[in-house]
């Protein structure tokens, strides 16, 4: 038979099987597996169907157990119903686990495998996820590449049906689940061929139905339970054999033959490793190459891990072998060995016991940990254990890829080795998100794949950060199949497609000697060399490479392209790698511009196709002069003067060399310093605002609206000017209460975005010439040197002190007061950060930030770099994250605690006067800490009161001294975004500000998942376009507020800094200064709504124009004054929905692709919105003392 | 009593005619139009800016931000298809003609010479009875001479011309140096009708904000005079119809333009602000105006206060220039 051939990912392959072989799925994002869950979706809305002819139905729940009791409910109905997970998702389904499995229900679960959050969360993949749950009675089914997550989709299938156990069917995250291979795709014949129908209808039949009732799920008492756990015995006896059985099946089908256990190379091996997972590609990549030098070295790739067949791997196992390397992908502290080692020990080892060891001599087993969080896996690391296993005593328990100098257990590789094969095309793409790179390639291996003969492989390596974000792209193409699942080592084409990237990284690292490098570059062919950094210059020469260049940036703006570059990289790569004639390639391309843009319109493909063509006009190849001339260096990660942690941890992990550190290197326990972004400097903004005194009135707004902190405003004295760079400047200073002092607005311009939300918010215009403000955008590189050294002046003028002076409560005055978070990994133009800087410039002094995972957890708590930051005086925010679904619960924890600690500090105080001192006691417990200066002065006193009794050793004492800091006022945030508060953790929340307590709760909300990809929540509106709402939203958003209100005793606002940014210090004010629960629900604009970024302040004001989002404040302590405690800070509605709603890339999708459903959610959303103000106007009009709701 | 007139070849019922408006937005719209008796509808304008603006919106919103961290590739749905191109306009053409019983004429306004003719083509492909070429361009560049202008304005028309067959009216801004001699040139390239005058948005300036705030302001029966006497000069010199599409808003100004010479009034603003009824009322005072005034049929009125067949042909050129001179020169 002729199999289509496709190059997709593991993710598509999976879901293209589980969309055909299931009724229902329940899903909820979590990466790397939410592309499954999406692809489903976005089949059923198109009517994409399943092999029996009906549209599978698709539902997106509120966290992972949801859709896990979703899925349980489904099955026990009699549909087929499927689920998507990985990592904590997993962990969250795991009580419906051990129920679908306890009640042998036929089902399977796809899992992108997936590190679990320990230390620090991951996103990146191996086994701990899977590991985990392997007690719960499930078969695990591991596939390793592309082609295997699409047949083992279908053999789990088959084997689940079969068998009524349950399957995970796993893939590892990232690896294989964004690997883009070309793979042969499964017909739906064959897909049918696998399905029985009679297990179909079995599975039916033994659904819940009153037309045939029964109960299932009962209780059992200590008689029974037992007894009944056992009766599923054989079920799980039989599994093995029906895998086996349904593997055999489908190789009759397609020609493709799986083994429970399949051994690869030397028939006569001593050396054996075995593992599972994508490790196995490598594995056998290299084992081929090893046995081919006539090495006894093999392979056994575990495909079955649960039912464990003993008797099935000794049979895959040599009977010559005498070393067996057992590699887990996981670690599982304390253990005697990890799970795959101690399983094949105990199997071997009962074999030898039994007496029926089929082997010449009793294997001696190892076991190491390799591939924790996608760390690479190379053949040369296969190799080192496989020659540990060759040693008289080998190393047992031992890691491989890392240097371990703490407890020894690496074994060291030779990074040398390669296998990477001769007649393979491998290409290494620097790039910017921003600039299509990835995009581009993923086009090339879909041309490659599926119009050439060549095998094709594409793995693409992202950033930590979101602006400005460097990607690399690693393709592989050749007339074999591609095993080789680790980054491109021996690189025969290399492009760079930021000219900067040369001072920044290491490029050539990965080039192979001849190699081609093609240069985006602002220079021409005959002076690029002179621009060229010394090292670079060296391994030009020394690795022989040809060097080509285009001005691809000049040609993208010719056809007004702007920054995509993507389409012109492309075709000069088709033009210089000669993977295709140029002739195809560029038709290829084209045909490729078509399919992937013909949607969005001709103008887009015939601009594209201009970029095509305009492109090998301007590819140059550049004569390599015989040495290096260039007295341009690289740039250092970090400035010499950075702290040593910084210098010896952080900087190696910016540079992208965070892979040979060694164990020593790291805190035990995910414990880091703050204040380390500070020392990056990005330079990733091509324009930075430049301020104009001459105009500036000093509002503040442009420090509000920073995203990332980096414009700054502080007031001193004249004395403070002196020493000042020639141009750094100043202005006298408007505030009345701060008498003669100047002012100066400085922008750290080699940390900003570019975003220009400064510019944009800044209400000062030149009378003479209106469209210069007093912050205008300027190139980056011109003003660099000289911005950098006014920087450093300005931050070593003194901060504004957290005095009476000035209170804090205006933009203005608020603009003085240090940011304690700086310079994050998020978007340029980000909705949320403000907030958190504003949180941090009147609180971070004192503040403990519970922060739930998703983008503020990330651009707040992602390596290499942290942006909380420390004062002067050494404080700032303590900042953690637990979980997605925890959040409320753990901040409360945390405020528990230190009420806790407070009252035993007060307790022993009370009991401990006569040594502190009766004026100190009477001070410590009576100072009112509900001012700035209250606060201050309770420091004062725990300070004394540390002095007075550091030379005590009395126990007592010694314990008054670990909790005395709780006696000052600590302000407990909990932090997250709307997928947190409205969807998975709302339960939590719900309990946290129901509990009366001090805690502090602020919603960033962006009205939809931003950091997963734009999912819908309950928070996303009405007739907004998300994924799993292609259709627009057909509910209307969730009021999280009026239901906080209705506890009468929480303060709530709702804010909008766009909007009102005084009203918004206000309420943060407010909620602080309340001594029970706040809720602080923020407009947050973000890329995920399809906007132009510098337009998201107006944007927020366009969403309260319109009624959308009106602001408001409900002070519970406003009853007692005899105030409504419900403020209606926004005025009714003066601006029609459509200029709202259609000035965003969200709904105007739903216009351009739905007008019809469009128009009738534009009207259901319009008279939502009048109902919601008629209903906050009818509050805000209360009397004092009336119920609010 | 015949309000019928012919107008670039097409004969329509009476001389009312919606011009290019909202109105014509939907098909319930273009049925109202109908309905309150218009001799013809004009569609609303295929803006070629407009579907390549949303082209690059489309691309913009689907790549903006994407490929760029490992968590979120992408931030929205994979939609199957989006209407991005003239699908929409010249399926409202089609349904449109299959929906109504009076002439249909389709409405272009182009950016690129590609754009002209492409659209031009399919608007002609859906049904359409004639085509209105909705040419504006502000020229703002110095180096750009008039010639290059009106140049311009015939080679789009020629370009358009060769490839469709159904009649090309051209609607025209007021600003020509040589308003007759345009005209001319534009009858000579193929135009069966002249549409004067387009209106604009203009920019205002908002003194608080200082920016620019454009808007549209509806037309008032004050603004029919410039139409009105270009109208009045060029029929019978230049061989086209004319339309006058600037301040018609009452029967009165209907039977001005009429009698100016042009075949059609178009009316926008009017229906705008009181709907499409007003077309009914309008045809009612106008049979009753001609009635009480005994003409029997519209040509007899057309073009009969046109320069030409006026008393005071100079009335039209400089005359109430000069009445206005004398007037201001007795107060002194």
């Amino acid at each position: 038979m002729n199999h289509q051939q496709v190059t997709i990912d593991a993710n598509e392959a999976a879901a293209y099987v589980a969309h055909k072989t299931n009724e229902v799925a329940a899903i909820y994002p979590i990466t790397p597996s939410s592309p499954m869950g999406e692809l489903i979706d976005a089949w059923a809305v198109v009517g994409e169907k399943n092999i029996w002819g009906a549209v599978p139905i698709v539902r997106e729940m509120q966290s992972e157990a949801g859709a896990a009791g979703a899925v349980h409910g489904a099955l026990q109905t009699g549909s087929l119903t499927t689920t998507f997970t990985a990592s904590q998702g997993l962990l969250l389904m795991l009580p419906n686990l051990f129920k679908i499995a306890g009640e042998l229900t036929s089902t399977v679960f796809h899992i992108a495998a997936r590190s679990v959050a320990t230390h620090a969360l991951s996103i990146f993949g191996d086994h701990s996820d899977v590991m985990a749950v392997r007690t719960a009675g499930w078969a695990m089914l591991f596939a390793n590449s592309v082609q295997e997550a699409m047949d083992f989709a279908l053999i789990s299938q088959a084997g689940a049906l079969r068998s009524r156990v349950p399957f995970l069917h796993v893939f590892d995250g990232f690896r294989t689940s964004h690997e883009i291979m070309k793979i042969e795709k499964l017909s739906e014949d064959e897909i049918k061929a696998m399905i029985d129908g009679e297990l179909v209808r079995a599975h039916r039949a033994r659904a819940l139905s009153p037309d045939h009732p029964v109960m299932r799920g009962t209780a059992q008492n200590p008689d029974v339970f037992f007894q009944s756990r056992e009766r599923a015995n054989s079920y799980y006896l039989q599994t093995p054999g029906i895998v086996e059985d349904e593997m055999n099946k489908f190789a009759a089908i397609t020609g493709r033959q799986y083994r429970l256990f399949d051994y690869f190379g030397a028939a006569d091996a001593e050396r054996v490793v075995v593992l599972m997972g994508s490790g196995c590609e490598t594995a056998e990549e290299t084992v081929e190459s090893l046995a081919a030098s006539g090495e006894k070295a093999g392979l056994v790739k575990v495909r079955l891990y649960r039912p464990f067949s003993s008797e099935r791997l000794l049979a895959a196992l040599p009977a010559t072998v005498r070393t067996i390397v057992v590699l887990d992908r996981t670690k599982e502290p304390g253990s005697v060995g990890e799970p795959l080692y101690q399983d094949v020990v105990t199997a071997i080892s009962e074999s030898v016991m039994s007496g029926a060891s089929p082997f010449h001599n009793a294997p001696r087993v190892i076991g190491g940990r390799y591939g924790l969080a996608s760390k690479e896996f190379t053949p040369a690391m296969v190799k080192a254990v496989l020659d540990e296993a060759g040693k008289p005593s080998p190393k047992n328990h031992f890691s491989v890829g890392i240097v371990d100098d703490v407890t020894f257990t690496s074994i060291p590789y030779d990074a040398g080795f390669s296998t990477e094969p001769a007649d393979q095309v491998r290409a290494v793409f620097w790039g910017l998100g921003a600039d299509g790179t990835v995009s581009a390639n993923k086009n090339s291996i879909k041309i490659i794949g599926e119009e050439t003969a060549n095998y094709a492989q594409g793995y693409f390596v992202y950033d930590s950060k979101k602006a400005g974000a460097v990607t690399v792209s690693h393709l592989r193409f050749g007339p074999r199949p591609i095993h080789s699942t680790y980054l491109i080592r021996r690189a025969s084409f290399v492009a760079v497609h930021q000219f900067n990237f040369l001072e920044r990284y290491d490029v050539l690292a990965a080039a192979d000697e001849g190699a081609t490098l093609l240069l985006n570059s602002p220079y021409p062919a005959e002076e690029v060399w002179d621009h060229l950094p010394a090292p670079i210059q060296e391994r030009i020469i020394t690795k022989k490479l040809e060097l080509h260049v285009i001005d691809a940036y000049g040609v993208a703006k010719r056809a007004s392209l702007g920054v995509r570059i993507n389409t012109i990289m492309q075709t000069c790569f088709f033009a210089l790698s000669g993977v295709l004639p140029r002739v195809e390639a560029i038709a290829r391309i084209k045909e490729s511009i078509k399919k992937t843009y013909g949607k969005r319109g001709e103008p887009v493909v015939r601009q594209n196709y201009a970029a095509v063509e305009a492109a090998l006009a301007h590819l140059h190849e550049v004569k390599i002069p015989g040495c290096s001339s260039s007295r341009v260096g690289l740039l250092p990660a970090v400035p010499a003067e950075a702290p040593d942690f910084v210098r010896d941890v952080t900087a190696p992990l910016i540079a992208g060399r965070g892979d040979e550190l060694p164990v020593s290197a790291f805190p035990p326990d995910g414990t880091y310093p703050l204040g380390t972004a500070r020392w990056e400097k990005r330079n990733i903004a091509k324009e930075a605002p430049v301020w104009e005194p001459d105009l500036c009135i000093q509002c503040g707004k442009c420090v509000m609206v920073c995203p990332h902190s980096t414009i700054r405003a502080k007031v001193y004295s004249r004395e403070d000017l002196e020493g000042a760079p020639r141009g750094f400047k100043h202005m006298a200073a408007k505030w009345r209460e701060l008498g003669d002092q100047l002012y100066t607005l400085q922008v750290a311009v080699e940390d900003c975005t570019g975003c220009r939300l400064c510019v944009e918010v800044c209400p000062a215009k030149d009378k003479s010439q209106v469209a210069r403000k007093a912050i205008n955008m300027q190139d980056q590189l011109p003003i660099r040197e000289r911005e950098r050294e006014n920087w450093n002046f300005f931050a070593g003028l003194p901060d504004a002190p957290h005095l009476h002076i000035l209170r804090y409560n205006t933009v203005k005055n608020v603009q003085l007061l240090q940011p304690l978070f700086e310079f994050s990994g998020a978007c340029a133009g980000c909705g949320e950060t403000p907030y958190i800087r504003l949180l941090t410039q009147l609180f971070g002094d004192r503040a403990i930030i519970a922060n739930a995972t998703g983008c503020s957890s990330i651009y707040g708590g992602n390596l290499p770099t942290t942006p909380y930051a420390l004062n002067s005086e050494g404080r700032g925010p303590a900042w953690s994250n637990s979980l997605f679904e925890d959040n409320a619960e753990f901040g409360l924890g945390m405020r528990i605690a230190l009420d806790q600690q407070n009252a035993y500090a007060i307790q022993l105080v009370s009991e401990l006067t006569d040594l502190i001192g009766e004026a100190l006691t009477i001070s410590l417990l009576t100072v009112d800490q509900s001012t700035e200066e209250g606060v201050i002065a309770q420091r004062q006193c725990v300070a004394a009161l540390k002095a007075r009794l550091a030379q005590n050793d009395e126990p007592r004492v010694r314990d008054l001294l670990s909790v005395c800091e709780a006696l000052v006022k600590k302000s407990v945030w909990l932090v997250g975004g709307d997928g947190w508060a409205y969807d998975i953790g709302y339960g939590g929340l719900d309990h946290v500000i129901a509990s009366g307590q001090n805690v502090n709760v602020l919603v960033l909300d962006t009205e939809v998942y931003s950091n997963t990809g734009g999912q819908a929540s309950k928070a996303t509106p009405l007739a907004a376009v998300a994924k799993f709402a292609a259709g627009g939203k057909s509910t209307g958003k969730k009021d999280l507020g009026i239901g906080a209100i209705r506890y009468r005793n929480v303060y709530v606002a709702q804010v909008a800094m766009g909007a009102d940014d005084t009203q918004t210090v206000k309420a943060f004010r407010e909620a602080e200064a309340h001594m029970g629960p706040s809720l602080i629900i923020a407009y947050s604009h973000c890329i995920a709504h399809g906007i132009d970024m510098s337009k998201g302040m107006n944007q927020q004001k366009l969403a309260v124009d319109s009624g959308c989002w009106p602001l408001y404040r409900y002070d519970p302590n406003a009853a007692g004054d005899g105030r409504n405690p419900f403020q209606l800070d926004s005025k009714e509605p003066s601006l029609p929905l459509t200029d709202y709603i259609y000035t965003e890339g969200r709904y105007r999708i739903l216009r351009q692709s739905d007008p019809i459903a469009a128009k009738a959610l534009l009207e259901e959303a319009q008279e939502a919105l009048l109902d919601k103000w008629r209903y906050y106007s009818q509050l805000a009009g209360m009397a004092p003392g009336v119920p609010a709701v | 009593m015949d309000l019928s007139t012919e107008y670039m070849g097409l004969k329509l019922k009476n001389p009312i005619v919606p011009s290019s408006s909202p109105l014509s937005h939907t098909l319930d719209g273009i049925r109202r139009l109908e309905d309150a008796g218009a001799g013809a509808v004009v569609m609303y304008s295929l803006f070629e800016e407009q579907i390549t603006l949303d082209s690059f919106y489309i691309d913009y919103y689907l790549t903006h931000g994407t490929e760029s961290y490992a968590e979120s590739l992408n931030y929205f749905p994979d939609v199957h298809s989006y209407d991005v191109g003239a699908d929409e306009y010249v399926n409202l053409i089609r349904r449109a003609k299959e929906a109504v019983n009076v002439p249909v004429i389709g409405s272009l306004n182009g950016v690129s010479s590609g754009g002209w003719t492409d659209y031009a083509c399919l608007i002609e492909e859906a049904g359409a009875d004639a085509l209105e070429l909705n040419v504006y361009y502000i020229p703002t560049d110095p180096d750009i001479p008039s010639s290059e202008v009106e140049a311009m304005y015939i080679d789009t028309l020629r370009s358009v011309a060769r490839l469709v067959s159904i009649p090309i009216a051209m609607k025209l801004s007021p600003y020509f140096s040589s308003t007759a001699c345009i005209a001319r040139r534009l009858a000579q390239a193929g135009a069966s009708a002249l549409v004067l005058f387009n209106r604009f948005y203009q920019p205002d300036l908002d003194l608080e904000k200082l920016e620019v705030s454009p808007h549209l302001v509806l037309s008032d029966s004050d603004e029919l005079r410039l139409p009105l006497r270009w109208v009045a000069i060029l029929h019978g010199r230049v061989p086209v119809d004319f339309a006058i599409t600037s301040g018609v808003h009452t029967y009165q100004d209907a039977l001005k333009a009429l009698m100016a010479g042009a075949k059609v009034a178009m009316m926008a603003s009017e229906l705008l602000k009181n709907g499409a009824g007003r077309i009914g009322d309008i045809l009612y005072e106008i049979r009753h105006w001609m009635d009480e005034h005994e003409y029997n049929s519209l040509s007899q009125m057309i073009g009969s206060m046109s320069q030409r067949h006026v008393a005071e042909p100079a009335a039209f050129e400089r005359a109430n220039y000069m009445k206005l001179l004398a007037s201001y020169s007795s107060l002194r």
